[in-house]
């Protein structure tokens, strides 16, 4: 059996060129990055030249990329590293209800320490507001934090316009960039932000390793105490091989930046296109400010996890919400957010392209997706006779 | 060594390494220290405890002059002049 692999937001494929950069550092070069003789050296020369190519990805100085073990560390570090080091300041943090789960968990951890964290809401679209911004900030806020891009809805948040608001207030501003980053161009001169978190495996590099953007003179407090290691921001003997791997996967997700935009873009207009003949089946998130390779839908009357399985038996892997919510059968946080009523989340489920998938995949997953929707609403109690769905209003999360 | 305090020392390069551990603060001293000219202050602002004996220390194995310490509500401003070629 085929495999069609469209859950690119929950991992990548390793790229063989990432790989080949990283076997070395398997093997022989084996060195720790803080050694002064010569085998350290080659391996602090690699970790420099990785950084050097991560900071070229996002038009940042080398030196302002901390290398942490995960995008989720880096957004950890990020909100709760920035809010401590600011506590003397105030003690307000403003966050979206559409964060991944490692934003909203920092924050409630924060909230234990004695902030006080506004979750702003977001549109039906899952856009935060830049006026809503500017009104939730008071005297006490020092952190806010707004994903780039939605890995559930693939909506792109108007970033640039939200940190020009946290500036004018002096606030510090953070963005999860762990959908975007070498996916489509993210530039931080241009986005104005102060911190930005990265992962390797969404860019065709290793899981097991992520990035800090930390903009110079931006304070923040260490999550992980020890040595010297990442400019004495984040303790722990440097992971070589998947630093070298990154710093691979960055150069290459730069170079092929457009081609792989373009390629994903013209398969999920095609997969979109052909999912929207499907009765009863809406598109979640931006329908044009959204990722070019994500597809995310709400399917009536069935769930999920149904329609996820079933693809996976025909050997299409797709996603039901993040990978988090997903597992725990909950309902996702970032679809409720949006206004999507309870029921009506529970059918979700996320296509997302990459460069290895082609249209013939696409029309694989056209031609069987349809016939697994009608498969699971015929046993679906609720296909003739509809939802009530209370709350419910027309302009509520249809994307189109 | 009796540490000094002092207030309003203005300096020619500034370090802030607020939050970033130790030994950050030797590290970096001993990296701008070599970027100055001779008679030239270096302030460095750092929120570790420890740097109130190695800085003084540092100065005086080296030859440089230990200026002061300001104190702030959260960090601490160490003041070193440099006095070797």
């Amino acid at each position: 059996m085929k495999m069609c692999y469209f859950d690119h937001a929950a991992t990548n494929p390793l790229h063989p060129e990432v790989l080949e950069s990283m076997m070395p550092f398997f093997k022989e070069e084996f060195g720790n990055a803080l050694s002064v003789y010569d085998l350290g050296m080659h391996a602090r020369e690699a970790v420099e030249h990785a950084r050097a190519e991560v900071a070229a990805l996002i038009n940042a100085k080398p030196g302002t990329i901390v290398f942490t073990s995960s995008g989720v560390e880096a957004n950890n570090f990020a909100l709760r590293g920035a809010a401590i080091a600011r506590k003397q300041q105030g003690n307000h943090v403003i966050v979206s209800k559409a964060e991944h789960h490692s934003v909203l968990n920092s924050a409630r951890f924060l909230e234990k320490q004695g902030f006080v964290v506004t979750y702003l809401p977001v549109d039906n679209h899952g856009l935060v507001a830049p006026d809503l911004l500017k009104k939730s900030i008071i005297n006490e806020t020092v952190l806010i934090s707004i994903t780039h891009a939605s890995r559930e809805i693939g909506t792109v948040e108007p970033i640039k316009e939200l940190s020009a608001v946290a500036k004018e207030r002096g606030v510090a501003f953070h963005t999860d960039a762990i959908a975007s980053t070498g996916n489509i161009p993210v530039d931080v001169q241009d986005l104005g932000v102060d911190m930005l978190s990265m992962t390797g495996h969404q860019m065709y590099g290793p899981k097991g390793i992520g990035a800090l953007y930390i903009r110079e003179g931006t304070r923040i407090a260490p999550l992980i105490y020890g040595g010297i290691q990442e400019g004495g921001r984040r303790a722990g003997t440097e992971n070589v091989a998947y630093v070298v791997g990154m710093g691979r996967a960055a150069q290459l997700a730069r170079e092929e930046m457009n081609d792989r935009m373009e390629h994903v873009r013209k398969l999920r207009d095609r997969l979109v296109q052909g999912i929207a003949g499907i009765p009863n089946v809406y598109l979640t998130g931006h329908p044009e400010n959204r990722l070019p390779n994500h597809a995310s839908f709400v399917v009536e009357f069935i769930e999920g996890e149904a329609m996820l399985l079933m693809l996976a038996m025909k050997g299409i892997y797709t996603a039901s919400g993040s990978a988090c919510s997903s597992k725990a059968l909950k309902s996702s946080p970032v679809l409720l957010s949006l206004g999507v009523p309870t029921a009506l989340a529970q059918g979700s489920i996320v296509f997302t392209l990459g460069r290895g998938n082609t249209e013939e995949e696409v029309d694989f997953a056209l031609a069987e997706f349809p016939q697994i929707v009608s498969k699971l609403r015929a046993m679906s109690p609720f296909a003739n006779k509809g939802w009530d769905y209370g709350t419910k209003n027309d302009t509520c999360y249809v994307g189109g | 060594m009796t540490l000094k305090f002092v207030e309003g020392i203005k300096a020619d390069v500034t370090a802030d390494i607020v939050y970033m551990m130790c030994p950050m603060h030797l590290l970096k001293l001993d990296e701008l220290i070599r970027e100055l000219d001779k008679g030239q202050v270096l302030e460095i602002m750092t929120d570790y405890d420890g740097a109130m004996e190695d800085i003084p220390a540092w100065c005086s194995r080296t030859g440089n002059e230990f200026i002061g310490i300001e104190e702030t509500e959260e960090y601490y401003k160490f003041y070193i002049r440099k006095l070797t070629d």
